[in-house]
């Protein structure tokens, strides 16, 4: 009993430590109840879908994600043939062929997501200098990330009274130092759902958000089922292990 | 190891074995009827718990070995590949990742029950100087180890922990480029780190078996600090042990899976989730977890030594802080010598018990320092527990050499086995 005690006071100061590790001014982010959080958690397919949509339509101007491949979308519900479409719908540069040259083909299932600039120095001299980060792990490369994403996205507003931006600067109240080089990316309507759900900026956040945090842990579900079976397992192990070992003891006590 | 009379075993294979290469009759010398004394609580159990670690770190280390690729270029995304393309390898993963933060939560109860119950007096002050070296060893694996994933935290990391040898006078500068590889943390320092983060594994496993060798010549210490007067006051390891250490060693599993199967990255820390940029400094640098009060020591010295109102300086801060450190660490493999009361139990000595208390206080506290920025109260505060921390050691316990009362102690494990339940039966 007592080592259990001093293990879970353990555990609770480091937890204590991890979180107190952002520097400088502390912002609130509202507190999203996600569908994938707790040890029980699992993604929403039909928000996965619809954020899918949200990265391909919005985000994918400018974020790349290489760490996907378009063979992953099954997790989201897709079947075999319309990955291929999916997939089918980029043009890959492949190569090089049999007489040296890079060539163009149609996108397969096995490609990672085609990344929107040929190279990172491209991805910067398009955007001021600055390279929009690849979103592939950006949920677990911020604390907190779901919830700092989702306030993010939906964050945008008029800066308050006395704050000069420079050009290519945007306010956003939930962004450390609050100016930041990404313009609002997204509007009410900018993508419509072919499940009818409504188009506003909160509902494409959300969801854009969920296929974030799919696509950063995308074994995540696996994971948490495999997880409460091996702890059964240790539960009744332990268990049975204590009843044994009473028994010898009960010898010499 | 044994010659001289040997028991026949009745199995043929195994007598034919051990006639040749007693391996079996050391086996049970050493884990079978090994006398053990009767009385341990939990605490006894983090030994093998810490085995059991190393062993699991091993196995998976080398798998993720298998899949890792040593090269600024592609570290980051062989890691990543491992965690979403190769089989079950988020799990390996996860388990390694964890596994050195529950190796250290190991250790770190495992240190503190020998202070406590006084298990580095004589005649076990080699048995723990091992020990520390062991600790010494893990920090160094540990630290290379949180390198190869070359994420920002990783380089950053590696940047800062390896400048500190700059600090050594006239040499210190020859001795970084030396340890870099080159000018600056890049592919040589990261393969030189993946190399011998593979090697000291394997240094640890020898100390250790030095360690538990050591451990078989005197015999365990126990909760009263008392010696074995006779067979009357021990247990056979087996079944008695090896059960208890079983039970011990799945509860402990419990909490180190919750962990990698719930929240595998609460320990970490985001940013070495960012591939590492040398053109880009994350906000805040810090190490993992397990270094925070030694890191916080390192920091707490922010001032030059020298002679007070000249300009003559003897150590300059960073210097200092680097001295510090090692120094803190120092003091735990000298502790036998500092040490000479004549109770090894804090069960008897309530001043060195209060003391103790008040050392993982400060140790805790400067645990937190260490993950603050160096700045604020933080700065005088990691001060006060630093000069504290050495203050346990050089102050305390030469004090209580000399003025703490010698308590009576109980005339053998038996009887007080025997006559207080509570305190024996675990």
């Amino acid at each position: 009993m007592r080592t259990k005690i001093l293990a879970a006071a353990l555990l609770l100061s480091m937890v204590g430590f991890s979180s107190a590790h952002a520097a400088g001014e502390h912002i609130e982010y509202p507190d999203v109840k996600w569908s994938f959080e707790g040890p029980f958690g699992t993604f929403d397919r039909a928000a996965l879908q619809r954020g899918f949509q949200v990265y391909k339509q919005v985000c994918s101007a400018c974020h790349g994600m290489k760490k996907v491949h378009y063979r992953n979308l099954s997790a989201l519900g897709y079947n075999e043939d319309e990955i291929k479409t999916i997939a089918a719908e980029y043009q890959i540069t492949d190569g090089p062929n049999d007489e040296g040259d890079m060539f163009d083909r149609p996108g397969r299932p096995s490609d990672r997501f085609k990344s929107p600039y040929p190279n990172d120095n491209a991805g910067k001299f398009a955007n001021n200098g600055a390279l929009p980060p690849d979103l592939s792990l950006m949920i677990k490369a911020r604390k907190d990330g779901a919830d700092y994403v989702h306030a993010l996205l939906t964050g945008y507003e008029t800066p308050p009274e006395g704050e000069e931006l420079l050009n290519g600067q945007h306010w956003n109240k939930y962004f450390a130092g609050h100016k930041i080089a990404m313009a609002a990316p997204l509007a009410d309507g900018a993508v419509s759902y072919e499940d009818g759900t409504e188009g506003t900026v909160e509902q494409y956040a959300l969801d854009v958000t969920h296929f974030l945090a799919w696509a950063a842990e995308p074994e995540m579900e696996k994971r948490k089922q495999t997880g409460i079976k091996v702890i059964l397992f240790l539960v009744v192990f332990a268990g049975l292990m204590y009843a044994v070992k009473r028994k010898i003891w009960s010898k010499v006590h | 190891m044994a010659s001289g009379p040997r028991q026949k075993f009745d199995n043929p294979v195994i007598e034919w074995v051990d006639s040749r290469l007693p391996i079996f009759t050391l086996m049970n010398k050493e884990y079978g009827v090994f006398p053990t004394p009767r009385n341990f609580n939990y605490f006894w159990n983090f030994g093998a718990i810490a085995m059991v670690m190393l062993v699991t770190m091993i196995v998976t280390g080398i798998t993720l070995a298998m899949h890792y690729n040593t090269s600024t270029a592609g570290a980051f995304d062989s890691v990543e590949r491992i965690m979403r393309d190769v089989n079950s390898g988020w799990l390996i993963r996860y388990l390694h990742m964890n596994g050195a933060s529950f190796f250290f939560i190991a250790v770190y109860i495992h240190i503190f029950r020998g202070m406590y119950y006084g298990s580095y007096k004589k005649p076990r002050e080699l048995l723990w100087m091992l020990g520390v070296l062991i600790f010494l060893l893990m920090m160094a694996t540990a630290f290379m180890g949180y390198v190869l994933p070359w994420g920002q935290m990783s380089f950053w990391g590696a940047t800062v922990i390896t400048n500190l040898f700059s600090a050594i006078p006239l040499v210190g500068d020859s001795i970084v480029t030396f340890l870099w590889g080159g000018f600056s943390v890049d592919n040589p320092t990261l393969t030189r780190f993946f190399a011998l983060h593979y090697l000291l594994p394997f240094v640890i496993v020898g100390v250790v078996f030095l360690h538990v060798w050591a451990l078989h010549v005197t015999g365990s210490n126990n909760p009263l600090g008392i010696d074995v007067k006779g067979p009357q006051d021990t247990l056979p390891f087996h079944p008695y042990y090896t059960m208890k250490d079983m039970f011990g060693i799945l509860v402990f599993l419990i909490v180190y899976v919750a962990f990698v199967f719930f929240m595998p990255n609460a320990l970490g820390h985001p940013d070495n989730y960012i591939p590492a940029n040398p053109m880009v400094t994350p906000a805040h640098i810090v190490p993992e977890w397990y270094f925070l009060p030694f890191y916080a020591i390192l920091r707490a010295i922010t001032f030059d030594i020298g002679i007070p109102f000249t300009d003559i300086v003897f150590i300059e801060a960073k210097l200092g802080g680097v001295l510090a450190m090692f120094g803190s660490i120092a003091m735990l493999f000298i502790l036998p010598f500092l040490d000479t009361h004549p109770i090894r139990s804090a069960t008897f000595r309530p001043w060195y018990r209060i003391a103790l208390f008040g050392f993982v206080v400060v140790f805790l506290i400067l645990g937190v320092c260490g993950s603050k920025p160096a700045e604020g109260f933080w700065v005088p505060l990691s001060q006060l527990c630093t000069l504290l921390y050495f203050a346990f050691f050089v102050v305390a316990i030469p004090f209580f050499n000399k003025k703490e009362p010698v308590a009576e102690l109980p005339p053998s494990i038996h009887q007080a086995v025997l006559t207080s339940q509570p305190v024996a039966a675990e």
